[in-house]
C-alpha cells in the first residue's frame, strides 16, 4: 500500500511541477500577480509530494518490504539500520528520487528565503526550477519507478554491495547530490535573469550564497568520497582521476569560479554575461556527471545494456536543458553590457585570473575525461588518459592560480597598487623560497617538484596570514590589533579560511606523494617490519563475526623506538549477501602522518601477506577540505550574505542599487585600510 | 559569434554521445536479419566421431529446436549451462549444440564435465557457420521452428529470468 | 569618449588573458595527449597485432582465465592469465590483489611486457562500485566470447 502512496505522490508532484513551470510565465506575460505567486505554492506542494514519496520509500527500506523490487534488490533484513536507510539513495531509482527531493527542497528554500525578491523574478526562478523537477519526475515515472512491485515477494533481499556499507559512503552520495542540485538554483537564477534580460549587482548578491552553499556540499561530498577510497579500497590511494571522480570535480571547479566571478558582478557590475554562462555551465556539468555515470557511455554501454532507454532519456533531457539555456544565452547575452570598470591591477583582475584558470582547468579535465570516448567513437581503438595527464594539467594550471591567490586579496578593489601589495607579501615570498630551498637541500637535490609544491603552499599560507595582519594593521599599530581583529567580518574570515584550506590540501598532497614509505611483506606471527622508523610487529590473526559478515582480523603492534604507539587491526571481510570480499584498512593518524596497515591473504605456513604504509601529512588533505567547508559556512553565516537577505544596510540607504555599481561596506575594501 | 560557441560545443557533445549510444556497441539491440528466414545451409562434423555430420536438414524435424553456439573457453557458457540442462530435461526441448572455434577435445571435455544437454552436436572450428548465422559472440541461442525457419535469437547467456521471461514464451508460441 | 576607450581596453585585457590561457592549455593538452600519459588499452589478442615492444607501458584488459591463478612461494607474487577468448597473456603481479579479483571476472592491469613475453603488472585495478565496470574488459570484435558482466546485467534480480 505504502508504495502506491509514494507512486501517487510522484504523479501529483508531476502536476504541481507542470503548474509551477508554466503559470509564473503566464502571470508575468499578463501582469497578473496572483499567477506569478502560484510559483511559490507550486514549489511547496512539489516538496511536500517529493518528501512523501521519499518517506514512503525510506519506510519500505526500513521495514524491509521486499514486495518492492527496489528494496528486494538493494536491501537485506540483516543489514544495520544505517545502511538500510542509506540503501534508499544507494541505487539508481532511489538516488533519482533523492535528486528530485533536493530540487524541490531548494525550490521551496528559494521561495521561503526569497520573499524580498521581486515577485515576477521570483516567479520566473521558481518556474525554471519547476521545469527541472518536471524533467526528473518524468525520468523517474517513465523509466525508473522506485515503487515497482515484485510478485510474489521474496522472503529475503539481495543486500547492498558491501563496499557501499560504510559510513563514509553512506553520506558521500547525498552530500554530492546536494551540491549538484544546489547548483540548480544558480542555474534557475541565471535563466530567469536571461528571460528578464537584466543582470544587476543585486542579482549576483542573491545568487552567490546559493552557489557557495552548493560548493560547500560539493567540497564535502568529494572529500568524503576520496577519504572513503583511501581507507576502504586498501591501497592507500585517495584520488584516481577516474571518470566518475572527474564528473564530480568539474562542477566543483565551475562552482568555485562562479562564486568568485559573482563577486565581480556584485562589486563592479562587470563580467555579467560570463557569470551567467558559468552558472549555466556549472549545473550542466552536474547533469553531465549524472549522465556519464548512469548512461554507461563512459563505463561502456555493455554494463547497462539492459535499459538503453534511460541513457537516451537523460541525454535528451541534458540536450534540452543545456541546449535551451545556451540558446537563450546566445540570444540575450549581448544585452548584458558591463557598466563598471576596473583597473588592470585590481582585486577584480585577480578574480578574472582566478576564473580563467579554474575554468580552463575544468575544460582540460573535461577533455581528458571525454577524449577516450572520442577516440573510440571515431574508431581509433581504445586508449585511456591516465593520471599523469591530469596531474600535469593541475600543476601547470593551478600553480599560477595559487600565486595569484596569495596576491589577490591584498589588492584593492577597482584600482590596486601592485607595489604596496608586493611589499606586504615579500615575507611570504621569502618563506616560500626558504621552504623550497630547505627541502631541496635536505633531499640533496631530489624532489624539485616537491620543493616547488611546498613553496607554493608556504606562500599561500603566509600570504593569507599577512593579509589578515595588514588588515588589522598588526605591524603599523600593534596596540589596536585586537580591535581590528574584531572588525573582520565572517565573510572575510571565511575567505581566509578557505584559501588557507587550499594551502593545507596542497601541503598534504605534496608531502604525502613524495615521502610515503611503503612495505609489502609476508609476515609470520612475531615478525617485525620497519616502515619509516616505526616498527610493526605482526601478532597474528583471529576470525571475527559482524552482523552480516565474517572477517579475518590481523593484529599489529606499532612501536616507535621502544614505546608502544598503538595496535592496528585491519580486516579482510567476507560479506554473505551478496557474497563479496572487502578490505578494511587500519589507520592510526599521528600528527606527522598516518600509519596504515592492510592484511591480504594467507601465504601458507601461518604467514600472511600484508601491506604497511607510513603516509606523512596525508590527513592534511581532508583537514584542508574541512577548512574550505568551514570557510564557506562562515561566509554563509555572515548576515550581509545570508541567503535571501540581499538587502543589507547599504541597500536600505541606496535603493537605486541597480543604477550605481555598489560597493560593499567599508570593511570589505580591506586592503586599503 | 563567440556567444554561440558554448552552444556549438554542447551540440557536438550530444551528437557524439548519441552516436555512441545508438552505435552497434550494444548487441542487444541488433535484431538478426535472419529472423523469419530459413536457417543458412551448413554441413559440419559432429563432436562425437561415430555420428553423421550435422546439416541444416537436422533442423527440420517438424518440432521447434534450439541451436546453441558454445565454447569451452567461454566463461558465460558455463553460467548458462544449468539453463540448457533444464531446457533439455524439464522442458524436453531438442537442443543442438555447435562448438564455436573450439578444440573438439576440449569441447567434449566441457560437456563431459558439466553434462550434455544436446541431442546433436556440431563443430564449427573455423567459425564459418557462426559468420553465416551472424553470431556476434558465444553463447548465442537460436530458436528454429519445425520447418527450419529462425524465429528468435537469444543474445548472450540464458541466465537469471531470461529463460522464463524470454525464451520459454517464444518457445510456447511455436508449440 | 575616454570612458569608452577604457572599457574597450579593459575588454581587450580580459579577452587576451583568457585567450592566452586557453591557447596555452590547448597546447598543453595536445602535448600531453601525445605523450606518456596516454596508455594504450589492449586486450591479449591485440598485443600481437600491435607489435607491442618490450618495456612499453600499456593497460591490459580481459578476463582472468579460469584455472590460471597461482601464487609463488614468496607469498606476494601472483601469476595468472588474462584472456579475451582469442589469445591468452600470462601476467605476473607482486602486491595485494584487489577485493574483486576473481577467476572468470573482468580485470584491468597496468604494466609492461618483459623479455620473455610475460606482462609484469604494476597495478591491478579494482572495480570502484557495483555499477562501475572497467571498460576494455569487454570483447570488442565479432567472434569473441561474451562477457560475464553481460550476464550480471541480465541476472540482476537473482543477485550477484
Amino acid at each position: 500500500m505504502a508504495g502506491e502512496i509514494g507512486h501517487f505522490a510522484l504523479i501529483l508532484a508531476l502536476f504541481f511541477a507542470l503548474t509551477g513551470a508554466v503559470m509564473p510565465h503566464v502571470g508575468a506575460y499578463r501582469k497578473d500577480t496572483r499567477l506569478m505567486a502560484l510559483g511559490d505554492r507550486a514549489v511547496y506542494a512539489q516538496f511536500l509530494m517529493a518528501a512523501t514519496a521519499f518517506g514512503t520509500l525510506t519506510y519500505a527500506f526500513v521495514t524491509s518490504d521486499f514486495s518492492v523490487i527496489n528494496v528486494a534488490t538493494n536491501s537485506h533484513t540483516l543489514k544495520p539500520m544505517l545502511y538500510k536507510i542509506s540503501g534508499v539513495w544507494g541505487n539508481h531509482e532511489g538516488s533519482l528520487l533523492f535528486w528530485v527531493l533536493n530540487l524541490t527542497l531548494f525550490g521551496a528554500l528559494v521561495s521561503w528565503r526569497g520573499s524580498k525578491l521581486p515577485l515576477q523574478f521570483r516567479g520566473r526562478v521558481l518556474a525554471v526550477q519547476s521545469l527541472l523537477v518536471l524533467g526528473f519526475l518524468m525520468f523517474i515515472l517513465f523509466t525508473s519507478n522506485p515503487f515497482e512491485r515484485l510478485d510474489p515477494a521474496p522472503i529475503e533481499g539481495n543486500g547492498l554491495n558491501p563496499l557501499l556499507q560504510d559510513p563514509g559512503l553512506a553520506f558521500h552520495p547525498p552530500m554530492l547530490y546536494l551540491g549538484y542540485v544546489g547548483l540548480s538554483v544558480a542555474f534557475s537564477f541565471a535563466v530567469a535573469a536571461l528571460i528578464e534580460g537584466e543582470v544587476t549587482p543585486l542579482w549576483a548578491r542573491w545568487v552567490r550564497p546559493w552557489a557557495l552553499l552548493a560548493w560547500v556540499f560539493l567540497t564535502g561530498g568529494i572529500a568524503l568520497g576520496s577519504w572513503w577510497a583511501y581507507y576502504e579500497l586498501g591501497w592507500g590511494g585517495w584520488w584516481f582521476w577516474d571518470p566518475v571522480e572527474n564528473a564530480s570535480f568539474m562542477p566543483w571547479l565551475a562552482a568555485a569560479a562562479l562564486l568568485h566571478s559573482a563577486i565581480v558582478v556584485e562589486k563592479r557590475d562587470a563580467l555579467k554575461s560570463w557569470t551567467i554562462l558559468l552558472a549555466i555551465v556549472a549545473f550542466s556539468l552536474s547533469l553531465l556527471g549524472t549522465f556519464l555515470v548512469r548512461s554507461g557511455v563512459i563505463t561502456s554501454v555493455h554494463a547497462f545494456a539492459t535499459d538503453p532507454a534511460r541513457g537516451i532519456f537523460i541525454l535528451a533531457f541534458l540536450a534540452l536543458v543545456v541546449g535551451g539555456s545556451l540558446t537563450l544565452y546566445a540570444w540575450r547575452a549581448p544585452k548584458m553590457a558591463p557598466s563598471g570598470l576596473f583597473g588592470f591591477v585590481s582585486r577584480e583582475s585577480a578574480l578574472v585570473v582566478n576564473n580563467i584558470f579554474l575554468s580552463t582547468f575544468a575544460a582540460v579535465v573535461l577533455v581528458g575525461t571525454l577524449y577516450p570516448l572520442f577516440v573510440e567513437a571515431f574508431g581509433a581503438g581504445q586508449i585511456t588518459v591516465g593520471p599523469p595527464f591530469f596531474e600535469y594539467a593541475a600543476a601547470v594550471l593551478m600553480s599560477p592560480l595559487i600565486v595569484a591567490l596569495g596576491l589577490g586579496p591584498l589588492l584593492a578593489w577597482k584600482r590596486g597598487n601592485i607595489g604596496r601589495a608586493a611589499q606586504i607579501v615579500i615575507p611570504a615570498l621569502v618563506v616560500a623560497a626558504v621552504a623550497g630551498v630547505v627541502l631541496v637541500w635536505q633531499t640533496s637535490g631530489g624532489f624539485v617538484m616537491t620543493a616547488f609544491g611546498l613553496g607554493l603552499a608556504a606562500w599561500l599560507i603566509a600570504s593569507v596570514l599577512l593579509e589578515i595582519a595588514s588588515r588589522i594593521r598588526l605591524f603599523a599599530a600593534p596596540g589596536k590589533a585586537m580591535t581590528g581583529l574584531k572588525k573582520i567580518t565572517r565573510a572575510q574570515w571565511g575567505m581566509s579560511m578557505a584559501h588557507a584550506g587550499l594551502a593545507v590540501i596542497l601541503l598534504g598532497i605534496t608531502i604525502s606523494e613524495a615521502f610515503t614509505s611503503e612495505k609489502l611483506v609476508v609476515m609470520a606471527p612475531g615478525d617485525t617490519a620497519d616502515v619509516a622508523g616505526y616498527s610493526f610487529t605482526f601478532e597474528g590473526v583471529a576470525p571475527v563475526a559482524g552482523p552480516n559478515f565474517t572477517a579475518v582480523r590481523g593484529f599489529f603492534t606499532v612501536r616507535e623506538g621502544d614505546a608502544i604507539l598503538t595496535s592496528l587491526t585491519p580486516e579482510d571481510r567476507v560479506y554473505a549477501n551478496p557474497p563479496m570480499n572487502t578490505t578494511e584498512a587500519a589507520i592510526y593518524p599521528l600528527f606527522s602522518g598516518d600509519l596504515y596497515a592492510v592484511v591480504g591473504e594467507a601465504a601458507g605456513a601461518g604467514r600472511w601477506s600484508v601491506r604497511l604504509y607510513f603516509k606523512p601529512m596525508i590527513s592534511a588533505i581532508w583537514l584542508g577540505a574541512l577548512m574550505m567547508m568551514i570557510g564557506g559556512i562562515l561566509s554563509l553565516s555572515d548576515t550581509r550574505l545570508r541567503i535571501g537577505l540581499p538587502t543589507g544596510k547599504k541597500q536600505a540607504q541606496k535603493p537605486s542599487a541597480k543604477a550605481a555599481p555598489k560597493t560593499g561596506p567599508k570593511t570589505v575594501q580591506g586592503a586599503r585600510a | 559569434m563567440k556567444r554561440f560557441l558554448p552552444l556549438g560545443i554542447v551540440v557536438f557533445l550530444v551528437a557524439v554521445f548519441l552516436g555512441m549510444m545508438l552505435s552497434d556497441r550494444n548487441p542487444n539491440e541488433i535484431d538478426s536479419v535472419l529472423i523469419g528466414r530459413p536457417a543458412p545451409a551448413f554441413s559440419i562434423d559432429s563432436l562425437s566421431a561415430d555420428t553423421p555430420p550435422l546439416t541444416e536438414a537436422d533442423l527440420k524435424t517438424g518440432e521447434p529446436v534450439l541451436v546453441n553456439f558454445f565454447a569451452s573457453w567461454c566463461v558465460p557458457c558455463r553460467a548458462e549451462h544449468d539453463s540448457l540442462m533444464e531446457l533439455a530435461g524439464r522442458y524436453r526441448v531438442p537442443l543442438i549444440g555447435i562448438a564455436y572455434k573450439n578444440d573438439p577435445a576440449k569441447a567434449v571435455g566441457f560437456l563431459n564435465e558439466l553434462g550434455n544437454p544436446f541431442s546433436k552436436t556440431g563443430l564449427d572450428l573455423d567459425g564459418r557457420v557462426g559468420i553465416d548465422w551472424g553470431v556476434s559472440g558465444v553463447p548465442e541461442t537460436f530458436l528454429i521452428d519445425g520447418s527450419g525457419v529462425i524465429r528468435y535469437r537469444h543474445w548472450g547467456p540464458i541466465v537469471g529470468d531470461s529463460l522464463e521471461a524470454r525464451l520459454l514464451p517464444e518457445l510456447e508460441a511455436l508449440r | 569618449m575616454a570612458g569608452l576607450q577604457t572599457r574597450k581596453k579593459q575588454r581587450l585585457v580580459v579577452v587576451s588573458l583568457a585567450v592566452t590561457t586557453l591557447v596555452g592549455a590547448s597546447l598543453l593538452v595536445l602535448l600531453a595527449l601525445g605523450g606518456d600519459s596516454l596508455s594504450l588499452f589492449l586486450q591479449p589478442s591485440d598485443i600481437k597485432d600491435r607489435q607491442v615492444e618490450t618495456g612499453q607501458h600499456f593497460r591490459l584488459g580481459g578476463l582472468v582465465e579460469t584455472g590460471s591463478f597461482s601464487r609463488l612461494d614468496d607469498g606476494l607474487t601472483y601469476r595468472f592469465a588474462v584472456t579475451d577468448c582469442l589469445a591468452t597473456q600470462p601476467v605476473e603481479f607482486t602486491g595485494l590483489l584487489p577485493d574483486l579479483f576473481r577467476e572468470g571476472q573482468g580485470v584491468v592491469t597496468e604494466g609492461e611486457l618483459n623479455s620473455s613475453g610475460v606482462f609484469i603488472a604494476s597495478t591491478v585495478l579494482a572495480k570502484h562500485d557495483e555499477n562501475y565496470r572497467p571498460p576494455g574488459t569487454m570483447p570488442k570484435a565479432e567472434g569473441q566470447c561474451s562477457h560475464p558482466n553481460d550476464q550480471a546485467a541480465a541476472a540482476s534480480y537473482t543477485g550477484g
